[in-house]
């Protein structure tokens, strides 16, 4: 194994692109992190795509070709492939272009991450992302995402006494974090009561609980560290990557306050890169619905279980906190095109470390971690990250 | 239209009666049905079992807001219900919202889970009730 | 050789709308309730139909009786609203109580008298020793057009009978049937809502076919109808069975325990035998119940039922009609319409 750093990043505007297709963003973000790592389409050994569901979102499979292609790198046959974890697909897509570096296979390998979800109705792309959870056992009784969270949120508030105001604080702190991000979806700050008065998904979710309907795309460049400072001034080194699963459904849980996933995953990239929670400097996490990242800066070992609502409700995790997390706006607030998502989470924490994140910019950033889960916590990609 | 008739169909013997399995090896009790046991692996003796269907609500959610073939039923809640016997599940208790509560006691009942449209198959199976004293 | 009733389970939805409020919705006399001797009606939830009411029936029956659903060799379940066109009712009953597959089935359609069509269907099988048990159900989410006279009574109920010759709790000591070929209600094929002759389902149908099927059977069993404790007549309304019992012979008082349509409506395929079933809930060994229902198109089938010691082991091993009857959650109009798919979307 081989250390890897990221040498060039690239991500779209994030939204309701009613302009563009899936392969124009594509295009517009593959162009993006080429142009910024300066390597040529010859030097390109591999590209790995994150995309969840092309085939239910725009009737495209087959998105690893078409991604190549649309690239402009057809007539190099090089090989692309496409991932797919659910809502982690990005993340997956980051840890395989880490696994074919680290190894010694590849030396530059594109990670990227796509999905186009407006082409279809909310319904449609409700019914698409509950594919994620266990369709044969969850979702034919009725079961869609907000409704899972909704019951760690109602276990997680009866067990620990963590209230609806601390849920609607992340909501609020991660609009405002997007305010500060250009290409976040949404760019208008939020308070407490909007969401309260926000209609109810799933009770007790309301709509400003839940990441949107986006479109978009990520990719990142990957090289091995030791060649990296020939491509960029700034390289960022990835110092952990980190994948683990547990079961499809939610009800199979040993315990459905905490994605274990998630647990297992982080302790892993804490080990593999030598480091404890403290020393985070930076973190994305996914915020797919507003308990969610209660649940995650808790089973990441950021804070104890249970005291998740009180960091956010003292202002451990804003962008002034001690663990500014989700700079970005998260997928609540920047957005959540799902297979985009864990690339962009990685996107973002470059700029960080790099120092190219404008407004939002946490200072002397050097560490910064990456939390990407799939479904309800079926699966959890951790990557950690150093200037 | 395209059925899923096949798929329902498979399902019946759980869908209807709440078959799952019970690993002889370990003592544990599995629904939705599962073949290999995690506990035991290849030392597992799995045999069908016939869940009581009766259980608590372990947490619940009313959904206001659904995917499309559950547009028209809305509100309705949902809930991880743990059987008697041990394994949990997720399904639909028919009561108002406001009846549903944590550690509520539920039994089973035959109800319409979804239909395949104007012209498709219709689905059957279980759905819960609160288990109030028995009615009688 | 006997055969009976081994087990009997009842089931009627929790939902009611009152004959008031449909009134109110159509503008209709403020006394329609009173002149039909109907306050209100059963109201299916959305996810209930035929199907899902007869499965409730039957696991009812099953578990009143004790009864091993392999032992069934016969299930029959009668409907005027079977939700499939092709596809019976009767399968997927069986599956979910449990039955072996090897048993026969069909679905049963006769308007209001299916069910009882279907318990002499099984008295045949069972009696003539080709089944051990029979199992036949009255099951019906019936139908009446928005602001049609039907709309008042249009019930959702449903029965279920455990047919043997072993073990019986009441035995059936004769029936007999009146059949004609009378137009006084009906529903062509892909149609949402019945039509009826208005006052035609009076005199030369409900009066005529249960007034011949009931005389004959008194006739065939030698008795007067002082002979019996009970009697149950199909109640598409709740006049009709007090005049056709007064006509006949019988008391208000005989008729009084299995007269539910006051405060259910006509469940249709279920009405008499919903109304049986709350008789069989309170009557005592050796009580003879007579029973006559009605279908329209049209015929009548009428039942001599004596009550064995029985009765009392398996009466309240399963919820009695009373008991649903006392759960009741009232609808207005508005719900009552989504409740039943009135609302096209």
């Amino acid at each position: 194994m081989r250390p890897v750093s990221i040498i060039g990043v690239g991500c779209t505007k994030f939204g309701e692109r009613w302009d563009d297709s899936l392969r124009d963003l594509v295009v517009e973000t593959g162009v993006a992190a080429i142009e910024d790592s300066g390597v040529t389409g010859e030097e390109i050994d591999a590209l790995y795509v994150g995309n969840m569901s092309g085939g239910r979102f725009v009737e495209q499979e087959h998105i690893g070709a078409l991604i190549a292609d649309y690239a402009g790198l057809s007539r190099l046959h090089i090989p692309s492939t496409r991932v797919e974890a659910a809502c982690a697909s990005g993340g997956l897509a980051l840890r395989q272009a880490f696994l074919a570096v680290a190894s010694g296979y590849c030396d530059i390998v594109i990670a990227a991450g796509v999905e186009k979800m407006t082409d279809v109705s909310s319904g449609v792309a409700a019914d698409a992302l509950a594919a994620a959870a266990d369709r044969e056992w969850e979702c034919f009784f009725g079961a869609t995402f907000p409704a899972l969270y909704a019951m760690m949120a109602r276990l997680h508030m009866r067990r620990f006494g963590t209230t609806r105001d601390q849920l609607s604080l992340v909501a609020v702190k991660n609009h405002h974090h997007g305010c500060l991000n250009p290409i976040s979806q949404y760019q208008t700050e939020i308070t407490v009561e909007d969401v309260l008065c926000s209609p109810m998904v799933a009770d007790p979710l309301h709509i400003l609980d839940c990441s949107p309907i986006t479109d978009g795309a990520a990719a990142l460049v990957l090289a091995p560290a030791e060649i990296a400072k020939k491509y960029s001034d700034t390289p960022i080194r990835i110092l952990a990557s980190a994948q683990a699963s547990d079961t499809l459904a939610l009800h199979d849980r040993r315990d459905l306050t905490t994605l274990d996933a998630t647990v297992h995953a982080g302790r892993s990239a804490f080990q593999q890169a030598g480091l404890t929670p403290p020393q985070i400097d930076l973190a994305e996490v996914h915020d797919c619905f507003t308990i969610a990242e209660i649940l995650a800066i808790e089973d990441l070992g950021f804070v104890p279980k249970g005291s998740g609502g009180k960091a956010v409700e003292d202002g451990m995790t804003a962008l002034s906190g001690a663990l500014p997390v989700n700079t970005s706006g998260g997928l609540k607030a920047c957005g959540h095109p799902v297979g985009a998502t864990g690339i962009k989470q990685a996107y973002e924490i470059a700029l960080q470390l790099r120092g190219e994140a404008g407004k939002r910019q946490v200072d002397e950033a050097e560490f910064g971690l990456a939390h990407n889960v799939g479904g309800s916590g079926g699966t959890a990609i951790v990557h950690i990250f150093s200037r | 239209m395209t059925s899923k008739a096949p798929r329902f169909w498979r399902c019946i013997p759980q869908r209807y009666n709440l078959i799952g399995t019970h690993c002889h090896n370990c003592g544990e009790y599995y629904f939705p049905p599962r073949t290999l046991c995690p506990n035991c692996r290849r030392d597992a003796k799995i045999e069908d079992y016939k869940f009581k269907g009766t259980g608590k609500v372990v947490t619940y959610t009313t959904i206001y807001n659904a995917t499309e073939d559950f547009d028209r039923m809305t509100p309705y809640s949902l809930a991880i219900i743990q059987l008697d016997e041990g394994p949990r599940l997720t399904g639909q208790v028919v009561a108002a919202p406001e009846e549903m509560r944590i550690g509520m006691r539920v039994k089973p009942v035959f109800r319409i889970l979804g239909k395949e449209g104007e012209r498709g198959i219709i689905y059957y199976g279980t759905k819960f009730v609160p288990a109030e004293e028995e009615i009688r | 050789m006997p055969a009976g009733i081994v087990s009997y389970g009842a089931y009627i939805p929790k939902y009611r709308i009152r004959v008031d409020e449909i009134a109110r919705v159509w503008g209709d006399d403020d006394d329609i309730a009173r002149n039909l001797n109907v306050y209100e009606k059963s109201v299916p939830d959305s996810d209930e139909d035929a199907v899902t009411m007869a499965v409730e029936s039957a696991r009812n029956a099953i578990s009143r009786g004790e009864v091993d659903p392999c032992r069934i060799g016969a299930i029959y379940s009668g409907s005027e609203s079977h939700p499939y066109a092709v596809k019976p009712t009767s399968t997927i009953v069986g599956e979910a109580i449990g039955c072996s597959c090897s048993y026969t089935a069909a679905d049963f359609e006769f308007a209001c008298k299916a069910g009882t069509a279907a318990i002499q269907a099984c008295l045949g099988l069972v009696g003539s020793k080709l089944i051990d048990l029979g199992l036949a159900i009255g099951t019906d989410v019936s139908q009446g057009a928005p602001g049609d006279a039907l709309e008042y009574t249009a019930a959702a109920g449903s029965a279920a009978y455990v047919i043997g010759r072993e073990d019986l709790a009441a035995e059936i000591e004769g029936t007999v049937s009146f059949t004609t070929d009378t137009p006084d209600f009906w529903r062509r094929e892909g149609m949402p809502y019945p039509e009826h002759g208005g006052r035609f389902t009076g005199e030369p149908a409900y009066f005529k076919h249960v007034t011949s099927a009931a005389r004959g059977l008194l006739e065939k069993m030698g008795a007067r109808p002082e002979d019996y404790d009970y009697a149950v007549f199909h109640q598409p309304n709740g006049k009709f069975p007090i005049r056709v019992a007064r006509k006949l012979g019988f008391s208000k008082d005989q008729i009084a325990p299995g007269l539910m349509v006051p405060m259910i409506g006509n469940t249709y395929s279920g009405a008499a035998l919903i109304g049986l079933a709350a008789t069989l809930d309170q009557a005592r060994p050796d009580d003879r119940i007579f029973v006559t229902s009605f279908g329209s198109g049209a015929g009548s089938d009428a039942f001599s039922i004596r009550v064995t010691d029985r009765i009392d082991e398996i009466r309240d091993k399963a919820p009695s009609v009373r008991d649903y009857i006392g759960k009741a959650e009232y609808l207005d109009y508005a719900k009552y319409a989504k409740h039943k798919g009135k609302l096209r979307l």
